[in-house]
């Protein structure tokens, strides 16, 4: 039915299936629909978020889509900044799930602030000092550069590309792409290290304060490296799952490998960084604060077990398997690395923000929990159902993966 | 209005620990001054605005040792973000300025109408003292609330963040009496909050903390006085007077050693 879109010399399957294949997708869609319905409608007292988590679930889903969703920038800048030639059969893929990310995770925080049509005044009454006003200029400006990113790919699609105009602007826009890729990459740098910043200069909560250089505490350069070092991870992770689901191969090796490198050698500086950092917090910010390191995992679920995780299992492990060529060639090891890399990533954005908020400041308030309402989940799955339903319809329309054709002969 | 005579005023409050009852007047004085929404249920204690929050404190030591004091917890009014700053830490993280310290007064506003409810103030305040309007203002009709609600104070509206704001409204009102009487300053007794009027204990003192004549800037200088969670140096405009060694040493946080009881006091 609709084969005159789909990109030529290729095979996908049948539109029934297609369709078939959203409807998950949709439902998911419907479910945050629902939800945010309710938020907008009846408040924010739809969740169970309260004056004790004033973040919740919502910051820690956008934290971490935007930190996996770094592959895209980062894929730019290797790509067409550094020149790696071999990164053109990912790069369309990156850009789409950081529109995927960047785009998902604006739609969740416009339903996540208390007065959602007043979202403008961050601009027109911006405080400067503020790192979330660094954080909501980057992320909307690098919004603009990713939709710049993706419409030559859009036109790229078999009917779109017949209009010569379009062939002619798409094709001009590809051309001055490094531009852009420039620019993405800046904004990027210091969204990523901004919402790093914003829990690092919670000086009053030492459980997030940072030392740092000038004013930028050092969790603004953690979260850049770690956002680099995980979102070519998450690249590789989606690539792959569209390759399991296509039962397709569709970029060469060479292009994941080199992502696969470049993720292990940054992993590794970050992780060298991140337990220097973890050190100068204890014997720093922590004493200063007359409380010792072990003070802050006492309550509730929260104990030693986190460090443990996010350091050792969801860091050294993954690192070590990604440096070994070997290992990192075989399919198996490579995925559970990736695997395990972007779970520390989620892991360590949600102690910076469920764990900070959860211990208390004063020595004698008392410890709270939160579990998210159907809401909360509703809207963060949406964001999933979201993702999926682009990057598939993407996929089938556009010529999203440019070696697809050779990697697939047979399919011709 | 012209600025008045002194220049940089320094509002602060002190309050006597061991005067406090735990009677909780402070509270309900400070709600019913600023208008303070509340719920047709009031135990969701996470959720639930109060300015001025009462906490309960123990020694911790069994029967007939035990001990309790009550932690009456305004907004501190901090100067300092903890680094150097020279505004609080809610008023740095503010995204859209929309909380601000007067450095006149030493206030720590909150315009209301310009808040768009991103809660990161209450992610950077350590004492919890900013509290989110969860549900729509609330005034239960027909059982007389409506009619205690006060002209000087705008009522929030859902989706933005309130506190504490030292009765800002009294101080603007003593301005303008003194204005109208040809006067350029105002005397301690024309600026006082709610809560230091209506405790019955008369635990707490509110004063110009600059102002040697102001017994709130005499009262600071007591050995006994401190602030909550003073090492994270967020410079609270708010002091606590306690004689009990463990109560001033569960305001703070204290490795090993650390903590010094009071030993010698003089005059």
């Amino acid at each position: 039915m609709d084969s005159p879109l789909l990109p030529e010399g290729v095979k996908r399957c049948s539109t029934t299936t297609f369709l078939f294949w959203t409807l998950p997708w949709l439902a998911l869609l419907a479910w945050g629909g629902l939800s945010a319905f309710l938020c907008l409608w009846k408040g924010l007292n739809q969740t169970n978020m309260s004056n004790v988590f004033a973040f919740a679930l919502w910051i820690v889903f956008d934290l971490a889509i935007i930190a996996l969703g770094a592959g895209a920038f980062f894929t730019g800048f290797l790509t067409y900044i550094i020149g790696k030639g071999e990164l053109k059969n990912v790069i369309n893929a990156a850009v789409i799930i950081g529109f995927i990310c960047y785009s998902g995770a604006m739609g969740m925080l416009g339903i996540d602030i208390g007065q959602p049509i007043r979202g403008w005044f961050i601009f027109w009454h911006a405080n400067i000092h503020s790192m979330l006003v660094e954080v909501s200029f980057c992320i909307t400006c690098y919004l603009m550069v990713l939709g710049i990113e993706f419409i030559p790919l859009i036109l790229r699609n078999r009917q779109l590309d017949k209009i010569r105009g379009l062939h002619i602007f798409g094709h001009s826009l590809h051309e001055i792409m490094a531009v852009f890729a420039a620019t993405g990459t800046f904004l990027s740098f210091f969204h990523q290290g901004s919402l790093g910043g914003m829990f690092g200069v919670l000086y009053a909560r030492p459980f997030a304060a940072r030392d740092g250089f000038y004013i930028w505490p050092w969790t603004f350069f953690l979260f850049i490296l770690s956002a680099i070092a995980a979102g070519p991870c998450f690249t590789i992770l989606c690539t792959k799952l569209t390759e399991k689901i296509t039962r397709k191969k569709l970029v060469p090796d060479n292009a994941i490998q080199l992502l696969a490198k470049i993720s292990a050698w940054l992993l590794s500086i970050y992780l060298v960084l991140k337990i220097a950092d973890t050190l100068g917090w204890i014997y720093g910010v922590v004493p200063r604060a007359g409380l010792k390191f072990i003070d802050f995992y006492r309550e509730g679920p929260y104990g030693i077990w986190l460090v443990v995780c996010e350091i050792v299992i969801f860091g050294i492990i993954p690192a070590i398997i990604l440096l070994i060529p070997k290992a990192r060639r075989h399919q198996g090891w490579l995925i559970t690395a990736c695997l395990l890399n972007c779970t520390g990533i989620v892991l360590n954005r949600f102690v910076f923000i469920i764990v900070t908020l959860a211990i208390p400041v004063m020595p004698f308030d008392r410890f709270w929990s939160y579990l998210p309402t159907w809401q909360e989940w509703g809207i963060a799955m949406a964001v999933i159902g979201y993702g999926f339903l682009l990057f598939s319809t993407a996929y089938r329309y556009l010529p999203v993966f440019p070696q697809e054709r050779e990697l697939n002969p047979a399919t011709e | 209005m012209e600025q008045q005579k002194g220049g940089i005023y320094r509002y602060g409050m002190v309050i006597d620990l061991d005067k406090c009852t735990g009677c909780g007047t402070c509270m309900i004085a400070c709600a019913a001054e600023n208008n303070v929404s509340v719920r047709p249920d009031q135990t969701d204690k996470e959720r639930t605005i109060t300015w001025m929050k009462l906490y309960k404190i123990t020694n911790g030591k069994e029967f007939p040792h035990t001990e309790v004091s009550y932690f009456p917890r305004p907004c501190m009014h901090c100067d300092e973000d903890g680094r150097g700053h020279h505004q609080p830490s809610c008023v740095s993280v503010c995204v859209a300025t929309a909380t601000k310290i007067d450095h006149n007064t030493g206030i720590v506003s909150q315009i209301y109408t310009r808040c768009i409810g991103c809660r990161y103030c209450q992610a950077a305040c350590p004492y919890g003292a900013r509290y989110f309007n969860w549900w729509d203002t609330y005034f239960p009709k027909g059982k007389g609330l409506e009619r205690y609600l006060s002209p000087e104070i705008s009522p929030r509206m859902r989706g933005v963040v309130e506190k504490c704001t030292f009765c800002h409204h009294r101080l603007m009102r003593a301005k303008t009496q003194a204005y109208a009487e040809d006067r350029t300053d105002i005397e301690e007794h024309e600026y006082t909050t709610a809560c230091a009027e209506a405790c019955p204990a008369q635990a707490i003192t509110f004063g110009d903390l600059n102002n040697p004549e102001h017994k709130v800037s005499q009262l600071i200088k007591s050995p006994y006085a401190f602030r909550l969670l003073e090492r994270l140096n967020t410079k609270p405009k708010v002091y606590y007077l306690s004689t009990k060694d463990w109560v001033r040493k569960m305001a703070d946080n204290y490795l090993p050693g650390e903590f010094k009881p009071v030993t010698k006091v003089t005059g």
